[in-house]
């Protein structure tokens, strides 16, 4: 066995020997030693974090089955920060009694999730991406039925996993037209010998089917509202942003490999899904009364403008598309980073819990406010730059009247997002949540955030670096 | 060049004070405050001062005897092409070093004034903080290298000129004053804006240096162009000078200037006296070699609004009672004396004595009217009111006051050996070798000047010599009276300095001379005005009454500054208000809130039909899931798509 096709495998090999070391760590260690589990784990992983910068191989191995390029590299470092900001965001509820003895588990599912996602962004042959797909679904059910002994978090791990299986299954159906007529399942190899017969395109449907499940674009959407509600705050967060992105991420890939010649029918396909995933994201975010269900709904609708530049098939919508997932990120984890701060000290998740608050947590308030400008997209926030690359992209390629339509949407996400501006500064409340003490790795985690909302737009050098990495259609010889 | 590299400092001291006294003001003792910016302005008035003496001086002529233009920093902040750039820099040539000298001396004697002047007042740290950014924002735009970069500081001095106005804004009229302000100058910088928009786009650039050099290729690429039969570079060349027109409140937009007296008596000294006003002129200083050799007859209704302005402002100064009102309409008439004498400059040597004598008249105006306003100042203080019949016999209470108050009244009028005659002369003599009409407005306006001006000086000191106050008026503490004396040596002496020899069109010197017949004429009608004023004015009579009731017409109509006021209320209320801005708001309210309000109620409505489609139940999310999927299936796989679209 050839040993130097590893060398390619840096990320996944690193962040390996990050797991690795927990587990060894959350299994031997004494009980007074495991009160630093919670630093060292992060530690550890921002050790990894940083080391990933660095890695700048570009390359197949193991056959073609895992290809890498600066994309893929960029895309797991993103994903990575927003790792480690979760992971920050974690402690509080970590720390609470009834979760102390599983801390372990949180970390080390989430990192096999990780991994997972890290083989879906680098697969080249689908057996490999159907294996990271796996990997990154089933430690998640697990992860939503943290507390399990809640009955809603239960609940929501029970609708994820049975969804979850169900659409894996569908999935492997189609890959099993597209390999049947196809002969291969190699992406490079795919490229050449997809036509445009009804059995492939009935096996592409099924096999993007799965993968619109993972990013919730509508009509596959359904399970994400329920297990977003019921799951931990944290855990939502890393459904809502990072399983979103290394999925995105992994489609266009797919798209834009193995599919270039259906490019018409697979444009056609979003832009009505991009249409209904956003209109029916808003619609339904409006009338919500419980923040996490509301950030789910919102979350929908920003799948589909995550989408609106990655269907363009574009080098520069691939860039737009990723660095519309770095900003987002950061803002939904501003947005997490201040309900379960809220939650965990005082468990109220409702909107008109919020009433108020500026008056008793005016740094939360702020902080919160910020994310919700950033989500709307609303300058100088980074959400408004990211948003307007994203169209532009489009428009670019002529998709004018599904932008005109994204852009009527956002008047009305505004409106949703400003009712939690409003309901914290403006609606007067009597009996406000009292102040909340946060502990000191949740605020680094804000800061992190809000910086990162603030910086990422007005510094341009983010979005030029991003925009290099990206690869559309016409590269595919 | 290496040399000037401390003359930047000029620029960062006062921006970096605004920003201490502005943030960290209010956790000072006003007297820090106030010490911290007239320290700073010290420092920059040396370094003006060493600047203005090395570049003259020093550095001196270049190889063809003309003073050279130098570019001290310079700093590209925004690229759109090759040549058209926006930067920001320090560009130091004859008139910017001028302006240098003229606005720290100014400044620097109304920071010192100012302590004495506004002690006890409610924001005193705030009034030293708006002060530091005005110098800052004047000294920018006057050494600006780019019309962008000069747009920009314009657009500063506007708002610091605003906020100084509206210092007292707990009082209704200062407000309404400081808001008049700003919209009126920032209704003619928008036709400034426009002219900057139009000449890049021709000449690609911003940048003086290629503009304004004589025979600069930049415009040839105007050939041909033109809009409603008048060249292009004509309207560009015309909107900028609206720009300037705003701001030196030339007519008809000079309705914001007697306004802006409700500031602080020292803020109007700096500028709306002295400094901010002028900018119009310099900026026709500027660009003076486009006008004069790309479109004279731009440069001709220049020299004409000037000229009409200036006798207009002189007969309103001559009925107004509020002090500060007279000193507002006689700045706008000495402004206008300004305008008229670049407008009716030449080009080189002997030519350009109208460029010669209009930034003669601004450095020595300056430090009269900025006088003339400390004085003023010095005495609303003493009586606690701004109108000349609550004066009179100030003279025996008031010496120092008196004495150099006395000494600006005869700057203005034009009496030798004082320094207004010297460059009034030469507007006067520029004036008269090109153009008679021009010649007699300022001429007439000459001899209302001195009689205005001494009207003001003997209703304030003689008239009542008996009159009774409650209070009894006491000379101003030397704070106040030490500027007084200073600026009073400069009004009397600055008329020797040998402007010909320094600043001039093509930067190479002349020799200028007294045209007798000129000078015999102006020193005439200047005494002839003075002694009407001692017969009307010395002694309380019945003549002014007896001569305000022959004319009560013209009386009536300059007493109300004929109406221009009024015809703006007229032309904003009645035609832009009611006609255009109302039918707007209404097409507003109804069409696009319209719009908005029934997309709110689409989308509620949409929402709540289909809300139960969220039902909870794994069965339906999985159908919907397989459904979704299998019409896609059938949509694409038939083409059923494509025949819907």
């Amino acid at each position: 066995m050839d040993l130097s096709n590893y060398l390619l495998l840096k990320p996944e090999l690193s962040l390996l020997a990050v797991f690795s070391l927990l587990m060894l760590y959350d299994l031997f260690a004494s009980d007074k030693a495991k009160k630093y589990y919670f630093p060292i784990a992060c530690t550890l992983f921002l050790v990894h974090t940083v080391v990933c910068f660095f890695f700048q191989d570009a390359g197949s191995s193991f056959a073609g089955m895992y290809v890498t390029g600066t994309a893929q590299i960029t895309i797991k470092c993103i994903l990575n920060i927003g790792v480690f900001i979760i992971f920050l965001q974690a402690n509080e509820w970590l720390s609470k009694p009834e979760s102390v003895l599983k801390r372990g588990e949180f970390f080390l599912l989430t990192l096999l999730t990780l991994m997972g996602m890290y083989l879906m962004i680098s697969s080249g042959n689908f057996l490999l991406f159907y294996i990271g797909l796996e990997t990154a679904s089933l430690p998640i059910a697990a992860l939503v039925a943290f507390d399990k002994f809640f009955h809603h978090s239960a609940e929501a791990g029970a609708k994820f996993i049975f969804n979850a299986i169900f659409s894996s299954a569908i999935t492997i159906f189609g890959l099993s037209f597209v390999y049947g007529a196809c002969g291969t399942l190699y992406y490079t190899d795919l490229t050449t010998s997809i036509s445009a017969s009804p059995l492939i395109i009935m096996g592409m449907i099924f096999l993007l089917s799965g993968l619109c499940f993972k990013i919730s674009l509508v009509p596959f959407h359904l399970w994400a509202a329920d297990t977003y509600q019921g799951a931990p705050t944290n855990v939502t967060l890393y459904l809502s942003t990072i399983s979103k992105g290394a999925a995105v991420f992994a489609l266009m890939v797919i798209l834009y490999t193995v599919f270039p010649i259906l490019a018409e029918i697979w444009k056609q396909m979003f832009w009505l899904l991009i249409l209904l995933t956003i209109t029916i994201g808003n619609l339904f975010a409006i009338r919500q009364k419980n923040m996490k269900r509301f950030l789910a709904f919102s979350s929908i609708s920003q799948a589909g403008y995550i989408m609106l530049s990655a269907f363009t098939g574009t080098a520069q919508g691939m860039g737009a598309t990723m660095y519309y997932i770095f900003v987002y990120i950061f803002s939904n984890a501003a947005a997490f980073g201040v309900i379960s701060a809220i939650e965990n000290k005082t468990g109220k998740v409702n909107m008109t819990d919020y009433n108020g608050l500026y008056k008793t947590n005016p740094k939360l308030s702020l902080a919160m406010m910020i994310a919700m400008f950033s989500l709307g997209g609303i300058p100088p926030t980074a959400g408004f730059f990211s948003k307007l690359f994203v169209f532009m992209a489009a428009m670019e390629q002529g998709q004018v009247v599904i932008v005109f339509l994204a852009l009527l949407n956002t008047v009305i996400s505004l409106y949703y997002y400003l009712l939690v501006v409003k309901a914290m500064f403006i609606t007067p409340n009597n009996t406000p949540i009292e102040t909340v003490q946060t502990d000191k790795y949740l605020k680094t985690s804000l800061v992190i955030s809000l910086a990162g909302i603030v910086v990422i737009g007005l510094i341009s050098c983010f979005y030029e670096y991003i925009s290099t990495t990206g690869f559309g259609i016409i590269k595919i010889g | 060049m290496d040399t000037f590299n401390y003359s930047i400092l000029i620029l960062l001291f006062p921006a970096i004070f605004f920003i201490i006294i502005g943030l960290f003001g209010k956790y000072m003792k006003p007297i820090v405050a106030g010490t911290l910016g007239t320290i700073s302005l010290s420092v920059i008035t040396i370094l003006a001062y060493i600047t203005a003496y090395q570049y003259f001086f020093v550095v001196g002529t270049g190889a063809d005897g003309a003073y050279q233009a130098i570019n001290v920093f310079h700093f590209e902040w925004l690229r759109f092409t090759d040549t058209l750039h926006i930067d920001l820099g320090m560009y130091l040539d004859p008139i910017s070093t001028l302006m240098l000298v003229v606005i720290t001396t100014v400044s620097l004697m109304v920071h010192i004034y100012s302590l004495g002047y506004m002690k006890g007042e409610i924001g005193f740290q705030r009034y030293y903080a708006f002060l530091s950014l005005f110098s800052f924002s004047m000294l920018g735009l006057v050494v600006a290298t780019n019309i962008f970069q000069m747009y920009i500081f314009w657009e500063l001095v506007g708002v610091s000129s605003f906020l100084l106005i509206s210092f007292y804004y707990v009082k209704p009229s200062a407000v309404a004053a400081s808001k008049k302000a700003f919209i009126v100058t920032r209704f003619a910088d928008f036709f400034f804006l426009v002219g900057i928009l139009v000449l890049s786009f021709y000449t690609k650039t911003f940048d003086f240096e290629v503009l304004t050099t004589v025979g600069s290729p930049v415009f040839a690429s105007f050939a041909g162009a033109s809009f409603l039969g008048i060249s292009v570079l004509s309207w560009a060349m015309m909107l900028i000078f609206m720009g300037g027109v705003g701001k030196s409140a030339m007519m008809p937009f000079h309705i914001w200037l007697p306004d802006a007296m409700e500031g602080p008596t020292p803020a109007s000294a700096l500028i709306h006296a002295a400094t901010m006003v002028v900018a119009g002129v310099f900026l026709v200083a500027r660009l003076f070699p486009i006008y004069v050799f790309q479109t004279p007859e731009v440069l001709t209704i220049i020299g004409y609004v000037g000229g009409i302005t200036s006798i207009f402002a002189a007969v309103v100064a001559c009925t107004q009672t509020d002090i500060k009102r007279v000193l507002a309409f006689s700045t706008i008439s000495q402004i206008a004396y300004m305008i008229t004498s670049l407008g009716v400059s030449g080009w080189g040597g002997h030519e350009g004595l109208g460029y010669m004598a209009s930034m003669f008249h601004l450095f020595t105006h300056a430090f009269f009217k900025a006088l003339l306003f400390l004085g003023a100042g010095a005495i609303i203080h003493a009586v606690h009111s701004n109108e000349m019949d609550a004066m009179g016999g100030l003279k025996k209470y008031m010496p120092i006051s008196r004495w150099t108050f006395l000494i600006a009244c005869l700057a203005i009028a034009g009496i030798p050996p004082f320094s207004g005659f010297f460059s009034k002369d030469e507007i006067l003599a520029a004036a008269f070798h090109h153009d008679l009409f021009l010649f007699a407005c300022l001429f007439i306006g000459a001899g209302l000047t001195a009689f205005y001006m001494f009207r003001l000086y003997f209703r304030i000191f003689h008239y009542e010599n008996d009159k009774v106050y409650h209070h009894t008026p006491h000379e101003a503490e030397p704070s106040m009276t030490i500027p007084l004396i200073v600026l009073g040596a400069f009004s009397a002496f600055s008329g020797f300095v040998p402007f010909s020899k320094l600043i001039t069109t093509d930067g190479k010197p002349f020799e200028a001379h007294i045209d007798p017949l000129v000078a015999g004429l102006s020193i005439g009608v200047a005494v002839i005005g003075i002694a009407i004023a001692f017969v009307m004015y010395r002694k309380k009579t019945s003549i002014p009454d007896q001569i305000v009731e022959k004319i009560k017409w013209l009386y009536t109509g300059a007493y109300h500054k004929f109406y221009f006021d009024e015809l703006w209320l007229f032309v904003t209320r009645k035609i832009i208000f009611a006609r255009i801005s109302i039918p707007i708001a209404r097409f507003d309210r109804r069409f696009v809130d319209g719009f908005m309000n029934s997309l709110a109620y689409v989308t509620n409505a949409t929402s709540e039909a289909i809300k139960g489609f969220q039902s909870g139940r794994i069965q339906q999310y999985a159908f919907v899931y397989l459904l979704g999927a299998l019409i896609l299936i059938i949509g694409f796989t038939f083409s059923i798509w494509q025949l819907i679209c």
